[in-house]
């Protein structure tokens, strides 16, 4: 639970803590009188995944399947190895799966029933993507979805929808940008951006 | 929270993935998902307690330490346990 979370709640009447607040802080203190959690740790966990892990992990997996077609057809055949080759293991044993766009199909990713999310490549999910609205809209109107995240494809492009679950993560593999030949790896993974992996941008649009 | 204790060994992803999905399709729960924090939690204490980490009673009590320590605390400084006026 961060600190925000909690004066969001406060507004400017007396500290109060609703039934909610007040069991996530007595679950915080059952663990950490355990031992099992200290607050420092989770602090560190969740710095790791916001700066180190990030989505500049999965920005290299896409910038190699661009730039080495042996890798693009290995994270095509078996995603779990191509991704632990480059060092980028699940945390909780889930198996990878990489989706290709293409010219005719478009990918896009979501959890309907809860937020799996491939963070060993991607790292922490952004708040929109836990959000009930995109959980259920991406299902019954993707094109609207992605109308709405400035992305319109044309009519005649398809648009597959890959609901994630514990054991299953995917990873949108967007189409390389024009006029990109040549580049580096190193340049091509920054054109690669969270959301185009998620499948609600593509690679090389303007955030 | 929840991945730090899958870390540490004290249940497995797919216990978690089971506990949350049992709260979430609970009778009376929220149809656009709006209470899927209340279900987080809900999976979260429930799955404690029936690894035997903590018990139901022992979570409840510090709840409402954590809510008289809330309403003992002058606004503006941190919240502590301790406040519990009762403790």
């Amino acid at each position: 639970m961060s600190e925000d979370h909690h004066h969001d709640h406060q507004h400017h009447h007396d500290n109060r803590y609703s039934d909610m607040q007040a069991r996530v802080r007595a679950l915080e203190t059952v663990l950490t009188e355990k031992g099992l959690i200290d607050p420092g740790a989770i602090d560190a966990i969740v710095e790791t995944y916001e700066t180190k892990i990030g989505p500049r992990n999965g920005a290299h997996v896409v910038a190699k399947a661009w730039s080495d077609p042996d890798f693009a057809e290995w994270l095509k055949r078996d995603a779990t190895a191509a991704i632990a080759s480059l060092g980028y293991a699940g945390r909780q044993g889930e198996h990878m799966r990489a989706v290709f766009n293409t010219p005719d199909t478009h990918n896009l990713v979501v959890c309907t029933l809860c937020s799996c999310y491939p963070w060993s490549v991607l790292g922490l999910p952004p708040v929109w993507y836990k959000a009930p609205a995109y959980r259920s809209r991406a299902v019954i109107d993707p094109r609207g979805v992605l109308a709405e995240f400035g992305l319109t494809l044309p009519e005649t492009r398809k648009i597959r929808v890959w609901d994630s679950t514990a054991e299953l993560r995917y990873l949108v593999i967007p189409e390389r940008p024009e006029g990109t030949d040549g580049m580096s790896e190193e340049a091509l993974a920054k054109l690669v951006s969270r959301d185009s992996m998620i499948g609600t941008a593509i690679a090389g649009m303007q955030p | 929270m929840t991945v730090h204790l899958h870390e540490k060994g004290v249940f497995t992803w797919n216990e978690w993935a089971e506990a949350l999905s049992v709260e979430v399709h609970k009778p009376g729960r929220a149809e656009d998902g709006s209470d899927y924090f209340d279900c987080w939690v809900a999976a979260l204490s429930g799955l404690l307690v029936a690894k035997g980490v903590a018990d139901a009673d022992t979570i409840l009590a510090l709840q409402q330490s954590w809510q008289r320590a809330a309403e003992a605390t002058p606004h503006g400084q941190r919240i502590l346990l301790e406040n519990d006026p009762l403790r």
